[in-house]
């Protein structure tokens, strides 16, 4: 529910190199989330077909590059990949894990024309 | 006219980091600790409050609180300044979560010079507010047994940024199936070590370890 702030805040990061490599139309923006980021891909995009009207960003194509999270077990360093539930380490069962990726929010790459 | 990549890597999140790290500042050179606590509606979190003013008044502490709340109310502010500190409401219009910047413009309207606490009440909401850090030094989560102990398991990203969690209305315990062992076990995995104390704000039931963790981070 609070992609309008995050769509704002990817459309200012956005026009602010825009202008700095003086582009005269901003054509493809690509984003990289992480699976644990909870940002919904169809609700940025619906804000910003709105909010980049009359930007140097307007009719700029968002592409969405998922990352899945990754975990590591505290206990026995296995490492693995979480799929839709949150579980323990499949090695030794325990519950002591750390997220090593997954939580990715970033602004990748403009594609510009001058 | 050719296309050319421009690559930036940038945090999307960073404007209101930035602004974040300000406001910590701010509350620091107050020599102020700083709390944001978080919770679905209805967890408890306003009664929580009331009940730590409670305890840490008589101590000579002085509080001040930040009230997030959607809609124009001053419910919860009005509540606070019936118990004697000092409350600024923020109504965040309709968003869903408190931000950086708007705490930085009620950091602004309050005195906090004679602060040795300044708690946050962030809006009820366990999905947007673990998004957005406001700057305080930790995140309190008051999660009531009512609302079910799947909710580690729901909501996984509220506990991952976690300093302290509150298991609340234990008094209920007898009247719903509610599992700690199974509740704890999902709290384990997102944030190993996390302190934790459950409590009853209606009985004051398990308070004491809660208000002697807060005073420890009191700097008098």
């Amino acid at each position: 529910m609070h992609e309008l702030s995050v769509t704002e805040s990817v459309l200012e990061i956005a026009c602010k190199h825009a202008e700095q490599a003086q582009a005269k139309q901003v054509t493809d923006i690509h984003l990289v989330i992480g699976k644990l980021s909870s940002i919904v891909d169809d609700s940025v995009q619906f804000y910003w077909d709105f909010i980049s009207k009359g930007t140097v960003c307007e009719n700029a194509t968002l592409h969405f590059k998922r990352i899945p999270a990754e975990l590591v077990c505290l206990n026995c360093d296995t490492h693995y990949t979480l799929e839709d539930d949150l579980t323990p380490c499949p090695n030794c069962q325990s519950a002591r894990i750390r997220v090593v990726a997954g939580e990715e929010f970033n602004l990748d790459s403009i594609e510009i024309r001058k | 006219m050719p296309k050319k990549r421009v690559k930036i890597v940038e945090k999307i999140m960073d404007a209101n980091d930035r602004l974040a790290n300000q406001n910590r500042q701010r509350i620091d050179d107050a020599g102020a600790y700083s709390l944001n606590i978080m919770a679905s509606p209805g967890a408890g979190k306003t009664t929580f409050i009331l009940s730590t003013i409670a305890a840490l008044q008589p101590k000579g502490i002085q509080l001040g609180v930040i009230e997030g709340d959607t809609a124009p109310v001053t419910i919860d502010a009005d509540k606070i300044n019936a118990a004697g500190m000092p409350a600024i409401q923020i109504n965040t219009g309709g968003d869903c979560h408190l931000d950086a910047i708007m705490v930085e413009n009620a950091l602004t309207q309050m005195d906090l010079e004679p602060l040795d606490l300044l708690i946050v009440e962030n809006v009820g909401n366990l999905i947007c507010p673990a998004s957005f850090k406001l700057g305080t030094h930790s995140n309190v989560l008051i999660s009531s047994v009512p609302e079910g102990d799947d909710k580690p398991y729901k909501y996984p990203n509220i506990y991952r940024g976690l300093e302290v969690l509150i298991i609340n209305k234990t008094d209920l315990l007898p009247y719903i199936d509610f599992d700690m062992d199974y509740f704890r076990k999902g709290v384990e995995m997102l944030n190993p070590g996390l302190a934790t104390f459950a409590v009853s704000c209606k009985t004051g039931e398990g308070l004491d370890g809660w208000i002697e963790w807060i005073t420890a981070r009191i700097s008098k």
